[in-house]
């Protein structure tokens, strides 16, 4: 068993993470930058994403998931830990051969509008990667883009169009097809519906369902809408201050939410059904307060200063949350949280 | 009961240089003392323009405020001078925003810019308003609210913030909470936090609240009625319940079903609405959803179907009774963009 409780002669990892962090380094000084402090955007942490599967990220704003992504893929270089995709450690790969390994994982932006230049066509938008990759040439890659479009959705003829004429979906689709150009086994969505109105976000949605069983892909889904989540996800990962709280499969973080930040949001989150929210606001977990600094986070448990059940945690395991930090353990098969509560007894 | 806001037959329009923008399209509503109204829309459906055009809120020029009345407690407030809404504004009707930061002035502390209601429109000295703001900040679950007054909005979080421009909403006792998406910017935990100190709120003063969102989750729990935009119109009215449980236009119950639900296990796929909302210049001549929706006919083309109601309190502009009709078509938007 690996660190998901997945076998793994039955679901090789595509994508290992081992104590991945990735700091932000605080500096004060015009002249002579000394180096104060750091952010903890991503703080140590372990996940394997299997081949084939749909892997849920999600957490608030400033929580680390998209720093998360950009470390998997070396826009930012990470400050310690490994991430292998099949079998290739990407950490200590430099120049020509990063260049090479990026062919095989790309990225769907949050915003349409700042990930498009505004002065190439949708034609040579979507041919960079090709050229980048040195793919296809003349008139194969021309064929290959407006195939590409077509697959996404837009009409071919679109090709000389430039990003300005279209709607927010529609270039949201456009940067879909161009992360599918170099014809990769893996693909991060950071937030890609986020920016989109409600009846627009279903059909990208819809798309992404459908590109992904035609070629096989997999996807690392970072979200901040646990219902959209819940939709597209096999598995999820809920990230709080640089951490990963929980990571279980999405039948089970609904039903059988184990730790307290992950109850908290899910309580938090409207339904669209008043009879159902009449019910859901008398359950309400409400929490006080707000996420603390990155740059400053708490001794102990990370959720320490928000979190309802840190007198439980006293008064039951005689453990003080606030220096004490919990494991990430597996308290069931494939199901793992750091929470006190949930404390394997081994560890005790 | 006599309404506390009337608004009839608004209609405005911009002046841009790719030509007239038909934001809102002779739209009509009102609202109860003490009422909760929810307005639903995308982006562009003239859910904000609907509301901000009646505070004076909208430039002009671009912006045309080209008919409407809209009665507040009887008096036209589009027939007022400037003055004379300044009066209104923030003290009988108080609103916040989406974003907080760009709301609240970033070289004043919280403190200044609290007072700053109270001692205009209130007439409380310095220190009387500065112990009313300690009150308000104190109402709106501020910690340490004496020292958060020197405060500058940097120093606050999103949420806090948010709280802030609570606070001064309020600062004058409104009859009139008008709320932009008020929770859009804000994360769902702190989103919560907002929406319950809101209802609080709303139930200590007895105030009405007329809340702008697309998050049709957020209505569900909040409003006692709900109107849902399209393209600058009114599509639906009606009580919360029977909206949801019974919408009666097509717009709506495509809105409903494209929506992935927390509590459900998922479908195979999401419905979803295909195409686009019509372009605003281009105004389209008949009913503004047709090229969207699947229960058309050819009627629909002629011209926009009027709100009506379809049972005491509900309302749709739908020529169609959906609960019988049978869709007309599959793929309402290739079939429309062949043709």
């Amino acid at each position: 068993m690996n660190a998901n409780g997945k076998n793994n002669n039955e679901h090789e990892p595509m994508v290992k993470i081992t104590n991945l962090k990735m700091y932000f380094p605080i500096t004060e000084g015009i002249v002579f930058r000394r180096h104060v402090g750091d952010i903890k955007a991503v703080d140590d942490i372990t996940l394997d994403i299997i081949q084939g599967e749909t892997l849920g990220l999600v957490g608030e704003s400033g929580c680390g998931k998209s720093s998360t992504g950009r470390a998997i893929l070396q826009v930012y270089r990470p400050t310690a830990g490994s991430v292998e995709f099949e079998g290739v450690e990407l950490t200590s790969l430099e120049g020509e051969e990063l260049r090479q390994m990026r062919r095989h994982m790309q990225m769907i932006f949050q915003d349409p509008y700042a990930s498009l230049n505004p002065r190439k066509t949708v034609g040579s938008i979507i041919s960079e990667p090709l050229e980048v990759h040195d793919m296809l040439s003349g008139s194969a890659r021309v064929d290959r883009v407006k195939e590409l479009l077509e697959i996404v959705g837009l009409n071919p003829y679109f090709i000389n169009r430039y990003p300005h004429e279209f709607s927010g979906g529609q270039r949201q689709r456009i940067g879909i097809a161009r992360a599918l150009a170099a014809q990769p086994s893996f693909i991060i969505c950071d937030e890609p519906i986020s920016a989109l109105d409600v009846s627009i976000q279903a059909q990208v949605i819809n798309l992404l369902e459908k590109l992904q069983k035609e070629f096989n892909l997999t996807f690392l889904f970072i979200a901040h809408d646990l219902a959209v989540v819940r939709h597209i996800s096999d598995r999820i990962a809920v990230m709080y201050l640089g951490k990963i709280v929980e990571l279980t499969d999405r039948i089970s973080l609904y039903r059988n939410p184990l730790h307290p930040y992950t109850r908290a949001l899910l309580s938090a989150v409207p339904i669209p059904d008043p009879v159902a929210e009449a019910k859901r606001e008398e359950e309400r977990v409400i929490l006080q307060g707000d996420v603390p600094s990155p740059a400053n986070p708490p001794l102990g448990c990370n959720f320490c200063t928000r979190c309802p059940a840190v007198t439980q945690v006293k008064e039951q395991k005689a453990i003080d949350c606030f220096t004490v930090e919990p494991p990430f353990s597996e308290v069931e098969p494939g199901h793992w949280v750091a929470c006190h509560l949930h404390d394997p007894p081994s560890s005790v | 009961m006599a309404a506390l806001l009337e608004v009839e037959d608004l209609e405005v329009r911009f002046h841009t240089q790719d030509g007239i923008v038909h934001a809102v399209n002779g739209i009509s509503y009102a609202i109860d003392p003490g009422e909760t109204l929810g307005i639903v829309g995308e982006s562009g459906s003239g859910k904000s323009v609907g509301v901000l055009s009646l505070m004076g809120l909208i430039p002009i020029p671009p912006g045309e405020i080209r008919s409407g009345r809209a009665l507040f407690e009887g008096v036209d407030l589009l027939a007022m001078e400037n003055a004379e809404i300044r009066s209104v504004r923030g003290n009988e009707i108080a609103m916040i925003f989406q974003d907080p930061m760009t709301s609240l002035n970033p070289v004043l502390n919280i403190g200044q810019q609290i007072t700053e209601s109270l001692t205009l429109h209130l007439g409380l000295t310095g220190a009387q308003a500065e112990t009313r703001a300690i009150e308000l900040l104190e109402m709106v679950g501020i910690p340490l609210a004496a020292e958060r007054l020197n405060n500058y909005p940097h120093q606050f979080s999103g949420g806090m913030r948010q709280r802030a421009m609570i606070a001064m909403g309020l600062s004058c006792d409104p009859k009139l909470l008008i709320a932009d998406e008020p929770t859009t910017a804000l994360d769902v935990t702190i989103q919560a936090q907002i929406v319950r100190l809101v209802k609080q709120l709303r139930n200590e003063i007895g105030m009405s609240v007329i809340w702008i969102t697309h998050d049709l989750g957020v209505v569900a729990g909040l409003a006692d009625r709900v109107i849902v935009m399209y393209a600058g119109r009114i599509v639906e009215e009606g009580p919360v319940i029977e909206l949801y449980q019974r919408p009666r236009h097509p717009y709506t119950m495509g809105l409903l079903s494209s929506l992935p639900r927390l509590d459900a296990d998922r479908p195979e796929t999401l419905s979803s609405i295909d195409g686009l909302p019509p372009d605003l210049i281009l105004y389209p001549s008949g009913c503004p959803f047709y090229a969207r929706c699947s229960y058309r006919i050819d009627q629909c083309m002629q011209a926009p179907p009027a709100i009506e109601a379809v049972s005491p309190n509900h309302k749709a502009a739908c020529y169609v009774d959906v609960t019988t009709a049978e869709p007309t078509t599959d793929n309402p938007y290739q079939e429309f963009n062949m043709a």
